[in-house]
């Protein structure tokens, strides 16, 4: 007790703490980092003529904005079957991705190797051949042009992620915590839930973040399994691009973009956390 | 009122390594038993199969007569605590010691009151809301020992849960185990390879060496009549000599013995004596000639290397004796009759009690 506070004591001592403000300084290029694309978005957005060489438009109004968040645009019903797609597949990796992962990474096993490789696979091998593929099972399974048929497409390149980030943090995960609290009397059910998820939930967050973030930027994907008939943001936004209307796009822009960077700055004490490194380490 | 039963227990890794091979104990309820051995000598994995937490391969657990091998380890009302402690890292200390309490729905008031209780019994009264991070290792196992304690098992199985605590803290906490051990009457089996630890606290020792049981018995049988020259190396003994038993006297190259107290009936032997039974100086009988090689002043004791002969011996004696002999000399000496133990003879792979046993 005597050395903690003294190491208090020590540290209000020190006229300035680089620590801390390295940790600012970073947190800062962050949010620069994720802010910054925003903002020519955001003028295109309520721009009214906006003429080259100008730096600035001529005048400004909310024409975009009121049209994106109209019902002819389309664009809140793409928000919504989006996230709708994006959360389900999330919590199907999670689902799938922590009980492989926990085997990928605590248990040494014949074949392990060839098992990771073929969950990398959807990463390394072109996706368009892969997909046009499975839209041909999908049509014979009756599950193409649907939202279900998009949502397991989705789940090809976002749950080797999951799994990935699973695999590394249970390589750093003691299973003996388990039998200490089997023995103190929680069941097989309660030692998951007290025990495994609360330590791997650091990964959890993590990897499911990536997931979302994949499954909300996916296009191709979306595109030919879809239909068109699932009309998700990337979809719509990409309509409104080749229409040239700038401000309709800038405003729809953002409404994409905006999401995901404050889903990564709620989680982002997380992405920072050792078993997150450490997961992202063991890749 | 738990009694505990292993019953030819064995447990092979890997095809073919016996960590535990075909072990026998009868614990009666009540008892501290201690199991000692040196590391990796299976002591982990005997009480990993009675908390239930690893199928033994052959053999069976009794608790009171009943098999235990297909109830749940949750279920058993065994509880262990681990080596390395194994705090939960992300609950706070209250929240760990309350756990198992929480998995029995006691009533979250109840546990508080309760879990304050046990911090004052382990002497770390108020800490509920640190982190374990926040705590010594000493502390750590203290709150190990409060979350095993506080489910009230009828077994505790306790792997060397005072192996990080300095000497002093120790000594509190062995006094701390035994008095809850002895009030609460359960039934505690406790692993350590320190002998001094379990002779302090142990009701019985069950001594392994390699997945093998050596000797079961109360701690003083252990100096007084072990029954191998590696147990008894083990037990910080020093002086065999080979000999041939024969009629209660032991024949030695160097002299014949009286020997009474025997664990072998004749033939082929090694007598065995403390340092501390022999005695500088003849009486007449069972004395031997000796010549003293070497010697260590401690201040409350002084430490005499003599050769006997092809043999050397130790012995240890008051303090003074260093002004009477000096190194070189000869001298008589004497083996009291009844502090003699006659083993079988020395096996020829012998060592791995020795060398652990410091
Ligand atoms: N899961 C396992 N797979 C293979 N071998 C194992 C396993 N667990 C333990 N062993 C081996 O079994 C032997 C006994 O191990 P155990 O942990 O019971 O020893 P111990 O007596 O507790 O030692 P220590 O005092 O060092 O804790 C060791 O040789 C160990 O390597
Ligand atoms: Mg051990």
């Amino acid at each position: 007790m005597a050395s903690i506070q003294s190491a208090t004591q020590l540290r209000e001592k020190l006229p300035f703490n680089w620590g801390s403000l390295l940790r600012w300084l970073g947190i800062a290029m962050l949010l620069l980092w994720l802010i910054a694309p925003m903002i020519p978005l955001f003028i295109w957005s309520i721009a009214y003529r906006w003429f080259f060489p100008n730096i600035l438009p001529a005048s400004y109004n909310m024409r975009a904005w009121e049209y994106a968040f109209s019902p002819a645009a389309g664009a809140l019903e793409s928000l919504y079957i989006t996230t709708y797609i994006a959360v389900v597949v999330t919590l199907l990796s999670i689902l799938v991705g922590v009980p492989a992962g926990r085997a990928l990474g605590l248990h040494r096993f014949r074949g392990k190797r060839i098992i990771e490789l073929l969950i990398l696979s959807p990463t390394i091998i072109p996706s368009l051949a892969v997909i046009l593929g499975i839209h041909v099972v999908f049509i014979r399974l009756g599950i193409a042009n649907s939202v279900l048929g998009v949502i397991l497409v989705h789940l090809i390149p976002g749950l080797p992620y999951m799994t990935l980030v699973m695999a590394g943090v249970f390589a750093n995960y003691d299973p003996q915590f388990e039998e200490q609290a089997r023995s103190l009397g929680a069941g097989p059910i309660a030692t998951i839930w007290y025990v495994m998820i609360p330590t791997v939930m650091p990964g959890i967050i993590v990897g499911g973040l990536f997931t979302f973030l994949i499954s909300w930027a996916q296009y191709i994907t979306t595109l030919i399994i879809g239909g068109g008939r699932v009309q998700t943001l990337p979809l719509k936004l990409f309509n409104f691009v080749s229409s040239t209307d700038y401000p309709v796009t800038g405003a729809l822009g953002i409404i994409f973009i905006a999401p995901g960077v404050l889903v990564l700055l709620l989680t982002s004490r997380y992405l920072t956390g050792r078993s997150a490194v450490g997961g992202i380490g063991n890749i | 009122m738990t009694q505990v039963r292993l019953a030819d227990l064995t447990k092979i890794f890997d095809d073919d390594f016996a960590a535990v091979n075909d072990l026998s104990l009868d614990i009666e309820s009540g008892t501290l038993t201690a199991l000692l051995g040196p590391s990796g000598c299976g002591k982990t994995t005997t009480m990993k199969m009675i908390a239930g937490l690893l199928r033994p391969t052959a053999g069976d657990i009794y608790f009171n007569d009943n098999s235990i091998l297909d109830i749940a380890p949750e279920k058993r009302g065994a509880v262990m605590v681990f080596q390395n402690y194994l705090l939960f890292p992300y609950m706070n200390v209250g929240d760990n010691i309350g756990f198992g309490l929480k998995m029995r729905r006691v009533d979250k008031r109840e546990i508080r009151r309760r879990v304050a209780e046990m911090l004052e019994l382990v002497q770390l009264p108020g800490i509920e809301k640190r982190k374990p991070s926040q705590l010594s290792g000493g502390q750590q196992q203290r709150v190990a020992l409060a979350r095993a304690l506080i489910v009230e098992p009828n077994v505790l199985l306790l792997d060397e849960p005072l192996s990080n605590l300095d000497a002093h803290l120790r000594d509190e906490m062995r006094e701390l185990v035994r008095s809850i051990q002895r009030e609460l009457q359960i039934t505690t089996i406790f692993v350590t390879h320190d002998q001094e630890e379990a002779v302090v606290l142990a009701d019985e020792i069950a001594l392994m060496f390699d997945g093998v049981l050596q000797q079961y018995a109360p701690p003083a049988e252990f100096f007084e009549a072990p029954s191998t020259v590696a147990i008894a190396r083990f037990f910080g003994g020093l002086n065999f000599i080979p000999g041939t038993l024969e009629n209660g006297a032991i024949h030695c190259p160097c002299g014949s013995f009286q020997a009474p107290k025997s664990g072998v009936k004749a033939g082929v032997s090694t007598l065995s004596i403390r340092p501390e039974a022999i005695q500088l100086g003849g009486r007449g009988h069972n004395d031997v000639e000796g010549v003293i090689r070497s010697h260590v002043y401690v201040g409350r004791y002084a430490r005499f290397r003599i050769d006997i002969g092809e043999f050397q011996v130790e012995a240890v004696t008051e303090p003074s004796q260093v002004q009477h002999h000096q190194d070189g000399s000869t001298v008589t000496l004497h083996f009291p009759p009844e502090k003699i133990w006659v083993l079988p003879p020395e096996e020829e792979h012998k060592d791995e009690g020795n060398e652990s046993a410091g």
